[in-house]
């Protein structure tokens, strides 16, 4: 058999999303980052929706999402992302507006800015990547950071006298008037990615019927930071992780 | 003829955005500039332009806003005073790394930190020199009137978009809180989605169709390509120096000596004058109208021909280094000045000009 | 001309109104005008004052430290404002409250008792328009077809019903001026 013979259409088991660019990823392997960013670009392709979004993309690991999905965008100051967002969709309410954030830059820096995005109930999506981690400068203590977890800035553990608690702010805003969809999902195995994707494809379409935040919250592995190997990173994520941040819907209205 | 009418100068920033098609404003209260966003919020412009106005959780939260706008070639715009435009710096910083136009309006009152609600120009250095981190500029414009509060949302605009550069109007507690008569611009409509596509079509987020994404930001990883781009911005500055300088003189034909004064301390000197006449010294004023770019030339071509400058702010001293730099050493130049909130009285900057120089 | 006034009181008395009456008055006689008030805590309930400007010509200063006219309606105010009035200047006063009369004798002083009038007259709103029809009868720089002009730019058109009360309530004051010193 000639590999022409294998190159045809119906063979064809996997295709690259069209609005993901050429760029070569700068993202560790094993990230989830690479994952949930071709999830919103195939999104975004199904929904026939490039020239209709702009994402706003965090300071963080994924501030250069900008280079990967074929769209625009602007890139927000740290945790400043819903505040760009609200804006843009306020003077564009007819556009898909998602800012794509990490637990450092939402939960921490930015606490304020996604807590008072909800709270209006802004038209908007935010893809919140939870990891548990500081990835770019170097494995730092986030919000979410579990109690005994090793970090850079935790090199004993997390300790709740030290450094306060893991802090789920997903459920804090999900009690917020202004959010209409709030879940937490991961993207560890086929199953949880078709779900991851669901959820994001869902969060999209509920900005054409204009109903506040849809916020998704994606539990995911940073094995670099955590100094483990991917397969090691995602078995530890399901053995600590989900029994802090469970997996499920909070809220859809 | 259009109609006079008696307005503060706060009431007039907003009424003026109304009239000249500004798209959004994002704010937060804070005296003595509060009745910029009370006034948008009485008016509802949004049922009349169009135009947005949201009071934000913060200053910090008000700017980027104002940098999520600007990104989509909107005409936007924020207002505050000193210990909020601290606040802002983060954010003026990224809109000027990201070359974005935006106006930001400072009613100054007098600090540090909290410091007083009382007028001041305590924040000269923070608005001409840069503020936040990195090598950059606002245009800097200072109304001495409610009249100019006016007129320079319309001009900070323009200028904004011309150098795609954020404006500022750096105004006190006085020039804010006065009311004055006031003839407003006639309506400009926002504009359609194909203006803001002709005029700023080359980089705003409009959604990506039939073209290269857009991209707005001020990050780049790699030093050499930051350098490049450091020396456009730079030559932006220089091209603003050299085209944007403005000023007023008022009774310099035949005087001995200069007060350079901006915003309402200009008003105040221009009383001075009177009283300094009357006793028959011969003084006038310069008033810098932009003090960033700052009016250098006129400053050094008066040297020849008078005894001295006395810089009068509210402040410790902090135009006067521009004015010193303009006059190199040839003739001497003072600085008088009052904190905290104090305005100072006609008649003492006489006697302080009269004291510093030995008349 | 140029008249450079300050009218002081507490929150609560009309101050900043009457000096906005009077400035909007200017306008509608083509004078140039600056209203400039104190700001801040004074608004709630503290003492408060406005410096108005009318002139012929373009105002430099809107802030001043001398004036021709003081209007003063308390004792705090009375206390840091007698002494700002220009030799031979002119300082109104309401009595009501006041402990220490003012004592200049290169000024001219003249009361005005608002405070009482108003009560008498069963509406204390008017007591600020009282004042200002004493000051205008020492000072006659805006004649009352003007004013009526100027309250109707100043007062919101709900309130035009109350005009012809606030005109009458100048007249008032302006017969019941009462002259302490005259230089």
């Amino acid at each position: 058999m000639e590999l022409t013979d294998i190159i045809k259409e119906e063979n064809l088991v996997l295709k690259k999303s069209g609005l993901l660019t050429d760029n070569v990823m700068h993202y560790c392997p094993g990230c989830t980052h690479g994952v949930v960013h071709k999830l919103i670009a195939e999104v975004i392709e199904e929904l026939g929706i490039q020239d209709q979004t702009i994402g706003v993309s965090p300071v963080g690991c994924s501030v250069f999402a900008y280079n990967y999905i074929d769209i625009d965008w602007a890139e927000a100051a740290h945790g400043r992302a819903p505040a760009v967002a609200t804006a843009i969709n306020r003077l564009h309410p007819e556009k898909y507006v998602f800012t794509y954030q990490g637990d450092g830059d939402l939960a921490s820096i930015g606490c304020a800015e996604i807590m008072h995005a909800c709270n209006r109930g802004e038209n908007i999506v935010v893809i919140f990547i939870n990891n548990a981690i500081y990835g770019m400068t170097g494995g730092q203590m986030a919000p979410t950071t579990l109690l005994g977890q090793v970090t850079a800035t935790t090199p004993y553990g997390r300790d709740a006298k030290l450094n306060g608690f893991p802090m789920k702010i997903t459920e804090l805003l999900a009690q917020l008037d202004g959010t209409c969809y709030v879940t937490r999902q991961s993207a560890d195995t086929p199953a949880a990615v078709r779900k991851t994707k669901n959820a994001i494809k869902k969060a999209f379409q509920n900005t054409r019927l204009q109903k506040g935040v849809s916020f998704v919250e994606v539990v995911g592995t940073c094995n670099s930071g955590w100094k483990m190997t991917p397969v090691d990173a995602n078995k530890w994520m399901r053995d600590n992780m989900f029994a802090k941040y469970p997996l499920g819907d909070m809220k859809d209205i | 003829m259009a109609e006079v009418k008696l307005m503060k100068g706060n009431e007039v920033i907003a009424e003026t955005a109304i009239r000249c098609g500004c798209d959004g404003y994002f704010g937060y209260p804070i005296t003595p500039q509060s009745e910029v966003m009370e006034t948008l919020m009485l008016r509802k412009p949004w049922e009349e332009t169009g135009m947005v106005v949201l009071q934000a959780e913060s200053e910090v939260a008000a700017i980027n806003m104002v940098y999520g706008g600007a990104s989509c070639g909107k005409k936007v715009m924020t207002s505050s005073s000193s210990p909020g435009i601290s606040l802002k710096q983060e954010g003026i910083t990224y809109i000027a790394g990201s070359e974005l136009p935006c106006l930001v309006v400072d009613v100054m009152r007098g600090g540090p930190g909290l410091g007083t609600i009382q007028p001041s120009q305590s924040d000269y250095f923070q608005a001409t020199k840069g503020g936040g981190h990195g090598d950059y500029h606002l245009i800097v414009l200072a109304p001495a009137s409610v009249q100019e509060m006016s007129d320079f949302v319309v001009l900070g605009f323009d200028l904004a978009f011309k150098y795609r550069n954020p404006a500022m109007v750096l105004a006190d507690g006085v020039i804010g809180q006065m009311m004055e008569k006031v003839v407003l611009p006639d309506y400009t409509p926002r504009r359609t989605e194909e203006e803001i596509e002709k005029q700023c079509g080359d980089w705003a987020l409009t959604g990506k169709k039939n073209r290269n994404r857009h991209v707005i930001t001020s990050l780049e990883l790699e030093a050499p390509r930051q350098e490049v781009f450091n020396e456009k911005l730079q030559r932006k500055y220089r091209e603003i120096e050299a085209n944007e300088v403005r000023y007023e003189m008022i009774n310099c034909e035949d005087a001995e000596y200069i007060f350079v004064a901006y915003g309402s301390t200009a008003r105040i000197c221009q009383k001075s004058i009177q009283l300094a006449r009357e006793a028959g010294i011969k003084v006038g004023l310069l008033r810098p109208i932009t003090l960033y770019p700052f009016p250098m030339k006129p400053i050094s071509d008066l040297c020849g021909r008078v005894k001295g400058f006395l810089s009068v702010e509210m402040s410790a001293g902090q135009m006067v280094e521009d004015v010193r730099l303009a006059v190199e050493g040839r003739v001497k130049v003072e600085h008088y000045g009052r904190m905290g909130g104090v305005v100072p009285t006609p008649e003492e900057i006489v006697v302080a000009l009269r004291e510093k120089f030995s008349i | 001309m140029t008249e450079e006034i300050i009218i002081a009181g507490f929150g609560g008395q009309g101050v900043l109104s009457m000096g906005k009456i009077l400035a909007y008055s200017g306008i509608m006689q083509d004078q140039e005008v600056s209203w400039m008030p104190s700001y801040g805590p004074e608004m709630r309930g503290g003492t408060a004052n406005v410096t108005v400007i009318i002139s012929d010509d373009r105002i430099s200063s809107p802030v001043l430290n001398a004036f021709d006219t003081a209007i003063v309606l308390n004792q705090q105010s009375m206390d840091k404002f007698e002494s700002l009035v220009k030799p031979g200047g002119t300082l109104v006063y309401d009595p009501n409250g006041i402990t220490h009369h003012p004592t200049r004798k290169d000024i001219n002083i003249y009361q005005i008792e608002g405070a009482r009038l108003a009560s008498e007259g069963g509406n204390p709103k008017i007591f600020n328009m009282i004042i200002l029809g004493a000051f205008l009868k020492v000072k006659p720089i805006i004649n009352l077809e003007n004013l009526e002009k100027g309250l109707q730019k100043s007062l919101p058109a709900r309130h035009h019903k109350l005009i012809p009360m606030n005109i009458e309530a100048v007249q008032t004051g302006m017969n019941n001026l009462v002259t302490i010193n005259q230089i």
